[in-house]
């Protein structure tokens, strides 16, 4: 199963796995240039492989939650290029990715609980909570989330994975190791076949903002000048 | 490719329409919107962060639309063009976005392209390809979002910016303006149905930036002497509104709309007609939502015709914000042989308009 994964719910990475073998990849730290960045990767990442976008099984698109400028970009990018190439096309959201590489990484006893954060900027953090898989399986289980909040109002007792343990530390405790990372497309791309394998059904690929936007409906209006 | 007939898809997503349209040369195969203007009613103009939600779920059915109504596929197209500036920043990273990755699932070459000048590209449609735009062309752009004069010398790489506001855009004024007088949203069209009961001349609201230390001479032009300013008129209209209430009297509101429709068309056509005059221009073309504007149309035709200018008014479809001008301006570039932007540009909200096409980085 060929599959290309984005992911741009923090760092914009692109993945060209090979079943669950990375084939190509590519991440880029800056968290504001998605726009720029992502198309000369994907184009890069399937000339060096010699793959064709039309040879893909699937698309597969982190969805958040995420910044939204960067999060559109990479949704934008993965879901124009499956109508044009006329590939399937996937949503995972893009926290599975980190839970998925805390449990693979062994930094999480089997059938513990344990919580992802990331950033979401303005002093709060995107998280969920997991179950780690029993000994020998991958995919944890999704117990609450997603969810936008300050870091002080996580569950606490839950060590977690993710930048936010990084910028919070006195709130959470983080899992060594596991504090500064960032969701990852070659991840994400091996939670999404880990499903397809075990016939789990994958999301869509909308967007979870969890904001609203900023805008606020006017007040009636007092004064002509107000 | 077909040098002078080159088939272009072009993507706009500069503000609240997602624009895809389809040209062949000259020749206009689809101009396919979809607006999130309904979603902006309730906040009394454009919400950015909406604007940019909208683009994203609009896309992929607008493009699809549009493949279908010009009956062209994707590999038929010669060239890819998107809006790269100027606008609202999160909204042209949608359409960028989209853009890119069409270029790189098709490999077809892609300009990002200049929003203003693509409203000028719309004079060009419908004309026989031979014959071009007008050599002593103008552009006056009304719209929610702009208001600017152009000297357009070369479409593919030689336009100049006359002025422009220094503040609120025209369109922005008349939305400002309605919601003062609770007419709502979009302002042009509520502000210009209720002027039409209205006097004109019943409130003599101000010109921006027509004071003569402002305008200068000919010869010494002032500091904005072809600019625009509208938000002294937006306080000017509150102020009367209030004088009426202070006084318990009804606020006349079909006046108060129809002098200040007549505050800004007056100050908006003197001075891009001035501008043409000292600028040898003959033709002018009116682009830009507000010039579904009644009486914007009306004094410009009367006093371009005086000043013996040709005015051209393209069809409304073509002036609001669309993708069929992204892709008549790209067609433009192709047939003079203009270089593409790859896919690694950024778009830039405040794009000047001497920059008609982005460079490859
Ligand atoms: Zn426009």
């Amino acid at each position: 199963m060929l599959l290309l994964a984005l992911d741009t719910s923090a760092a914009a990475t692109v993945a060209l796995l090979q079943d669950d073998v990375v084939v190509g990849r590519f991440a880029s730290a800056d968290t504001r240039s998605h726009a720029e960045v992502l198309a000369p990767a994907v184009r890069r990442i399937l000339a060096d492989a010699g793959v064709a976008g039309t040879d893909l099984d699937a698309i597969i698109a982190g969805v958040g939650p995420g910044p939204f400028t960067g999060l559109r970009a990479g949704l934008m990018t993965a879901r124009t290029l499956g109508f044009a190439w006329g590939v399937r096309l996937h949503g995972v959201m893009s926290l599975d990715a980190l839970a998925f590489d805390a449990v693979t990484r062994g930094a999480t006893e089997p059938a513990s609980e344990f919580l992802v954060g990331t950033d979401a900027r303005r002093g709060e953090i995107y998280w969920a909570a997991y179950r780690a898989p029993a000994e020998g399986a991958v995919l944890p289980e999704l117990l609450d989330g997603p969810h936008v909040g300050p870091a002080a109002g996580l569950p606490s007792g839950r060590p977690v994975v993710g930048r936010s343990a990084s910028l919070y530390p006195e709130d959470l405790a983080g899992v060594p190791g596991f504090t500064t990372s960032d969701p990852d497309a070659a991840s994400l791309g091996r939670v999404a076949h880990a499903r397809l394998l075990a016939g789990r059904a994958l999301l869509d690929t909308s967007p979870l903002y969890l904001r609203e936007s900023d805008a606020q409906v006017p007040g009636p209006r007092k004064r002509a000048t107000a | 490719m077909t040098a002078t007939e080159p088939l272009i898809l072009g993507i706009e997503s500069s503000c609240d329409e997602t624009g895809v349209g389809v040209v062949r040369g000259t020749q206009l195969l689809t101009n396919t919107v979809s607006s999130s203007m309904d979603e902006h009613v309730r906040f009394g103009g454009v919400i950015p962060e909406i604007a940019s939600r909208a683009h994203l779920e609009a896309f992929v059915p607008t493009l699809q639309a549009a493949l279908a109504e010009a009956d062209v596929s994707l590999e038929d197209v010669d060239a890819i063009a998107v809006t790269a500036g100027p606008g609202l920043s999160g909204a042209l990273m949608v359409g960028v976005a989209a853009a890119k990755a069409l270029a790189v699932a098709t490999g077809k070459p892609l300009f990002a392209i200049n929003h203003l000048v693509a409203h000028v590209g719309v004079g060009l449609i419908g004309r026989a390809p031979a014959d071009g735009l007008p050599p002593a062309l103008g552009a006056l752009l009304v719209s929610g979002g702009h208001t600017e004069i152009l000297r357009v010398v070369d479409i593919a790489g030689d336009v100049e910016l006359l002025g422009s506001t220094i503040d609120d855009a025209a369109g922005e004024a008349y939305d400002k303006t309605a919601r003062i007088l609770g007419l709502g949203y979009p302002g042009g069209p509520a502000i210009d149905r209720v002027a039409a009961d209205g006097d004109p001349k019943a409130i003599r609201f101000p010109r921006g930036l027509s004071q003569p230390k402002y305008m200068g001479t000919a010869e010494e032009p002032g500091p904005h002497r072809y600019d625009w300013s509208f938000s002294g008129l937006k306080t000017a209209v509150a102020r009367s509104v209030e004088q009426y209430e202070a006084a318990g009297r009804e606020v006349p509101v079909a006046d108060i709309a129809a002098s200040f429709q007549e505050a800004v068309v007056d100050v908006v056509t003197s001075k891009a007609v001035l501008a043409c005059q000292e600028h040898g221009i003959t033709d002018l073309l009116l682009g830009g939502g507000v010039a579904a504007n009644r009486r914007l149309r009306e004094l410009a035709q009367e006093r371009c015709a005086a000043a013996g200018i040709t005015l051209t008014v393209p069809p409304i479809s073509l002036c609001t914000d669309n993708g069929a001008m992204v892709a008549a301006l790209g067609a433009q570039l192709v047939r003079s042989g203009r270089s593409p932007s790859g896919i690694a540009f950024g778009t830039n909200p405040s794009l000047p308009v001497t920059s008609v096409v982005l460079p490859e980085v």
